[in-house]
């Protein structure tokens, strides 16, 4: 008996679920290729698939932890980050240029230039955050205008040409530090959710945020300041989106503004999915987030292994999604709920009416 | 007798909104229309061949966003159209040109894969309750990838039937004198035909039929619909299964127009026909929404693309960020008039 109440603490905790998708993609992965968790050191740096799945996944968590925070409170997802990304990368890379197309040296410092990138990132998500906390435009509507935009922008700042920043301290932040074994991408990551974590746990902002989330009329009345609380969220889902074009950007040395985050938003969503956070906001688990986000990064590695390519990949995520909505859907649950009772027989539905 | 004005009254404010919504769009497109023949003359734009290019080029489009302004009446929403037309376009060069298939098979498969695309996504949609945005997501996830299983390559289609359809000219009896006298009329292919027919079944069925108004009514408010004894799951399920059907079929015109299949086909389409119809006065929330502004809405991004081809000096992303903002405009103004009608319905 009280195995059987441990499992069922176990399964109904929150993270029980994103744990249990990664599990089963890494357990198919080391079936599939046995060196999956090798780790070796060539020219001072790791290698691995493991590194290489933590590595490529950071932009996603970066991505996945704003996601995570305007789904909360919005109840609607920003389809705009991967265009602000662009932005961000763009305005970047377009300031240490000075207008070239391709530079060996910085024309401005590299901290204004991230700085700005970081500001107008902001921006993208205070526009965003506006039309939703204040015109109350559905979020996914209101994103879908920088969506749209967003990458035309991008071009109009880089004059519709890539531009390259061949400078070997641009390419720390995609790269690895100078002496570090480790990928310098994965610390930003950690460094967001460390930030984020905090954030949550020296203010009262993530109770606000989930309170917004559940009921934005009912915190309205009992003195929160829903409209500010939303605004901030996607500021700050902005400036994530923005750290994470400036990671990417650093990645490739360049501003590719029409491929830099490239359908990520919809990763992004589909990882706060995956982490057992209802798309119909309310309650948030970060750490979910995060799992969610490797959880993907890991299928895609998984499958680019198993020779899929680039272009069919989408297949098997949809096939993800579906599953995996399908299973948090409430008519599913209540209806597996319904079996359960039937098979415990009297007992059960007993129980059930005096639920009711 | 008060009681009894009362509804009438609201009725008309509601109407009176929505109106003004599609005069808005209407208007936009004329003088857009009218400043392009204006300052673009000597670029032949005056030409009444423009006007029936910006048909032929749209044809697709007109199609397959009057599916999703049904969607978006109901209060939901398609993201998957464009990758079902990729999709469509794939299957269909595929069918016709390595199975040796018929057009009529392709064609059958085009309309096939859409209406199981409406089926599937609105059996999640309606029957399990899950949001519509995730679910056609979905859908766009997969259709993008069968895309690329079928086929990585680009596939141009030979077929001497298909390309008779495609190349088939419709004369007009209006047109233009060129240099050396001789008449040149206007034409259009039997796309254009077969997009106004479709627009003119989909305005009578919403306008006349019950099934038309109560998509409306469950759009308005999906509680009060189902107390009023409308089913509003059946009703949702098959409004989603016309869009599929719509996709398929705007699908097919896509291909007819392009004569080719290719994974990168129609990219960013869903969010083109999501912004057409919204610039022709759906509301987003639900409820509202007239196919005839879905048409003005899919002119005027024609009109804006070719306005910034045909000036030539532009860039091409200009058409995006005239198009976003455009789509600001729109979603804002609908915003201004939805809260005023909440606040004098409060008062």
């Amino acid at each position: 008996m009280s195995l059987k109440n441990k499992l069922k603490k176990i399964t109904i905790s929150h993270l029980f679920f994103p744990i249990m998708c990664l599990l089963i993609v890494l357990v198919v992965n080391v079936i599939k290729t046995p060196n999956f968790f090798e780790i070796s050191i060539n020219n001072g740096v790791l290698y691995g698939y493991v590194i290489d799945v933590i590595n490529r996944g950071s932009e996603l968590v970066i991505l996945a932890l704003g996601m995570t925070l305007v789904t909360a409170a919005s109840k609607g997802q920003d389809i705009s980050v991967g265009a602000t990304m662009a932005v961000a990368a763009a305005v970047c890379c377009q300031i240490l240029s000075g207008g070239e197309a391709s530079v060996t040296g910085f024309q401005n410092s590299l901290l204004l230039a991230m700085l700005t990138a970081l500001v107008v990132a902001a921006a993208c998500g205070a526009l965003n955050g506006f039309l939703v906390a204040k015109m109350h435009i559905q979020p996914m509507v209101a994103t879908l205008i920088l969506y749209t935009a967003g990458r035309g922008i991008a071009q109009l700042v880089t004059k519709g040409q890539i531009t390259y920043i061949r400078v070997d301290s641009y390419k720390i932040l995609g790269g690895y530090i100078p002496g570090c074994p480790v990928p310098t991408p994965i610390f930003v990551a950690i460094a967001a959710a460390v930030i984020i974590a905090l954030l949550f746990k020296f203010t009262t902002l993530g109770l606000y945020i989930e309170s917004v989330g559940i009921n934005s009329n009912a915190s309205r009345l009992v003195g929160l300041n829903s409209t500010k609380i939303i605004f901030i969220v996607y500021v700050i889902c902005g400036v994530l989106a923005g750290i994470a074009g400036l990671v990417n950007s650093s990645r490739i040395y360049s501003a590719d503004a029409n491929n830099i985050g490239l359908n990520l938003e919809m990763d992004a969503i589909l990882a706060v999915a995956l982490g057992g956070n209802l798309l119909s906001g309310g309650k948030f688990n970060l750490a979910g987030s995060i799992i969610g986000a490797y959880t993907i990064q890991a299928l895609s590695t998984t499958l680019y292994a198993m020779d899929v390519k680039a272009d069919q990949l989408p297949v098997y995520k949809a096939v993800v999604v579906i599953i995996i909505v399908t299973l948090q859907s409430e008519v599913f649950r209540s209806f597996i709920k319904n079996l359960r009772t039937k098979n415990t027989g009297h007992g059960g539905s007993a129980l059930n009416k005096e639920v009711q | 007798m008060s009681d009894k004005l009362q509804p009438k009254v609201s009725q008309k404010k509601t109407l009176s909104s929505t109106t003004f919504l599609l005069l808005i769009t209407i208007g936009l497109f004329i003088v857009m229309y009218v400043a392009g023949m204006i300052l673009l003359a000597d670029k032949g734009f005056s030409k009444p061949q423009m006007f029936c290019n910006l048909l032929i080029d749209n044809a697709g489009l007109i199609v397959i966003s009057l599916g999703l302004t049904i969607v978006m009446i109901t209060g939901g929403i398609d993201i998957s159209v464009g990758s079902v037309t990729a999709l469509v376009c794939m299957a269909s060069a595929y069918s016709m040109e390595k199975s040796g298939a018929s057009v009529y098979m392709a064609l059958a498969l085009s309309l096939g894969i859409g209406l199981a695309f409406g089926i599937v996504q609105g059996f999640l949609v309606s029957y399990l309750k899950i949001q519509p945005f995730i679910v056609t997501l979905a859908g766009m996830f997969f259709g993008r990838g069968m895309t690329a299983i079928i086929s990585t390559e680009m596939i141009s289609i030979k077929n001497t039937t298909f390309l008779s359809w495609a190349q088939f000219k419709i004369s007009l009896p209006i047109g233009t004198v060129n240099k050396k006298g001789i008449f040149q009329a206007a034409y259009i292919y039997p796309t254009v035909i077969v997009a106004l027919l479709a627009l003119v079944v989909v305005f009578m069925m919403l306008r006349y039929t019950k099934f038309g108004r109560s998509l409306y009514a469950i759009g308005g408010n999906d509680q009060s619909a189902m107390m009023m004894g409308l089913n509003v799951k059946r009703t949702k399920f098959v409004a989603y299964i016309i869009s599929g059907f719509l996709a398929g079929l705007g699908g097919f015109l896509f291909c007819l127009n392009t004569g080719a299949g290719f994974v990168e086909q129609a990219k960013g389409l869903e969010m083109d026909a999501i912004s057409a119809s919204v610039i022709g006065g759906t509301m987003l929330s639900g409820g509202v929404g007239n196919p005839i502004g879905t048409l003005f809405g899919v002119m005027i991004k024609g009109t804006i693309n070719s306005l910034i081809t045909t000036q030539g000096t532009l860039s091409s992303w200009w058409v995006r960020i005239a198009v976003a903002a455009l789509l600001c405009f729109f979603i804002v103004l609908q915003s201004i008039i939805g809260s005023k009608g909440k606040k004098r319905k409060k008062s």
